[in-house]
């Protein structure tokens, strides 16, 4: 395939996703798995095209969580430790829906993301950014009755990576969900508004749609914010894919 | 145009988020019947990915999926249809499981589902494990019987039996020679009413 090249510079990349900001989205709403300004895309998109294929019954089902699986604490990053993270104390939630708005109760919302210095726990993450004792980053919840989940964690940090030169991530919490199929797994990253970085970033402008680009991003939300406590964000999130129409179970 | 929330990448850093104690372990150790599934992941130029997750969801040997909450819990007796591993530094992977039977009514032959998320990959990518002993299940199988004789193989798990017991090798190609058959499962693609009611421009 194609041989090592020289790390690009950000310039070149903008180029790159500036051609490519007018291509038209996908119809499932996603990103084209083939987008050249993300470099590791280059070998790990398929080359055959997807093989349209109506959902066997396993995958119009989805594995089932509940209190077992989850304890209420995990859905508190800042509480994880023995002592307090470093950072702006953040709250985060917002409802899980189906493409027709209903909700999707007591399903498993799983996160991870860095601290608030841009550093993650993790062996392979090389930024010389300080890790925090009292920070892990990993956290989980069930969404309830309406459908509903509620994180507090802290604000993370921005942080580089090698993808070309002075390559930077905006601030990001990733977030992993089950819907009431298989088919309806996602797989996504929650961004904070006006981040300057969004306009460099491939993994945010490989959402080619600006209107799409906008359902990645939280709102601040003075409502949710609590006094002398932390400040709120909103964040709803919709699965598509083929899911079960409720005659369907049983 | 769909109003779902757009997919973005797993990265690289999803150690601590996403592995959970026994991922791989869709039944206890010592369960009769119970096979290894394994294979190595490749990416298009064949080497090994060491940073893939797979998550695995399947019926049980009875045709039934679990619907009772706890996939994520491990309680050293149930089988709970639901794997989860992440690709070693040799781009490996391994679960424990049973062979699923194929839930009553399906047209599909018994098989698992299969997701597989990694850095470098905007958009999770969904295949399925079928097992090469029931050839007539296989045979009518819509989505193989849709399928040449190459592409089709890349769906069918290789028994290797080895010293631990019955084992399946399942390898992914996420590009190139031999690539792995990925399937568009999406409402959009399979003709169902579309989630919303915009026309298209
Ligand atoms: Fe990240």
């Amino acid at each position: 395939m194609s041989a090592p090249q020289q790390p690009a510079t950000q310039r070149e990349v903008s180029v790159e996703i500036a051609a490519a900001a007018g291509a038209p989205p996908r119809p499932d709403g996603h990103p084209d798995r083939a987008y050249a300004p993300y470099r590791s895309t280059a070998l790990r998109s398929p080359h055959q095209p997807l093989v349209v294929s109506p959902p066997s019954l396993t995958e119009l089902a989805a594995p089932v969580f509940g209190a077992r699986d989850v304890a209420p604490i995990e859905a508190d990053l800042t509480r994880h430790h023995a002592g307090e993270p470093l950072g702006e104390r953040i709250i985060v939630t917002g409802r899980v829906l189906d493409g027709d708005g209903r909700p999707v109760r007591n399903q498993l919302l799983e996160i991870w993301q860095a601290n608030a210095s841009g550093r993650y726990r993790h062996d392979g993450d090389q930024h010389p950014a300080p890790l925090d004792p009292n920070f892990t980053g990993g956290g989980r919840a069930l969404t309830d009755d309406d459908g509903r989940y509620r994180f507090v964690t802290i604000k993370p940090g921005a942080y580089p990576w090698r993808n070309h030169t002075n390559a930077w991530r905006p601030a990001h919490i990733h977030f992993s969900l089950f819907g009431t199929a298989f088919t309806q797994r996602l797989v996504t990253q929650m961004y904070f508004p006006g981040d300057p970085l969004f306009g460099l970033d491939p993994i945010f402008q490989s959402v080619t749609d600006e209107k799409a680009q906008q359902r990645l991003v939280a709102t601040y939300d003075h409502d949710v914010t609590q006094p002398e406590w932390a400040l709120g964000y909103s964040w709803d999130i919709v699965l598509d894919g083929a899911h079960a129409t409720p005659e369907d179970r049983d | 145009m769909s109003e779902v929330t757009p997919s973005q990448t797993v990265g690289p850093f999803f150690a601590f988020g996403l592995p959970f104690d026994g991922g791989g372990d869709v039944v206890p150790t010592g369960t009769p019947g119970a096979i290894t599934l394994y294979g190595t992941v490749r990416d298009g130029s064949g080497a090994p990915v060491p940073d893939a997750l797979l998550e695995f969801w399947q019926a049980g040997p009875d045709g039934r999926l679990p619907t009772r909450p706890g996939s994520l819990h491990r309680d050293g007796r149930s089988f709970t249809g639901f794997a989860r591993v992440p690709t070693d530094r040799a781009g490996d992977y391994h679960l424990r499981t049973l062979r699923p039977a194929a839930p009553t009514g399906s047209p599909h032959a018994p098989h698992l589902a299969v997701t597989v998320f990694a850095r470098g990959l905007l958009h999770h990518l969904f295949t399925r494990v079928y097992f090469p002993n029931h050839v007539d299940a296989n045979a009518a199988d819509p989505l193989l019987a849709s399928l040449d004789e190459d592409r089709r193989a890349t769906l069918i798990a290789v028994p290797d039996g080895g010293p631990t017991g019955p084992g399946y090798r399942f390898d992914v190609r996420m590009q190139g020679a031999g690539e792995t058959v990925f399937l568009d499962l999406s409402t959009y693609a399979t003709g169902e009413p579309p989630a919303t009611t915009e026309t298209p421009a």
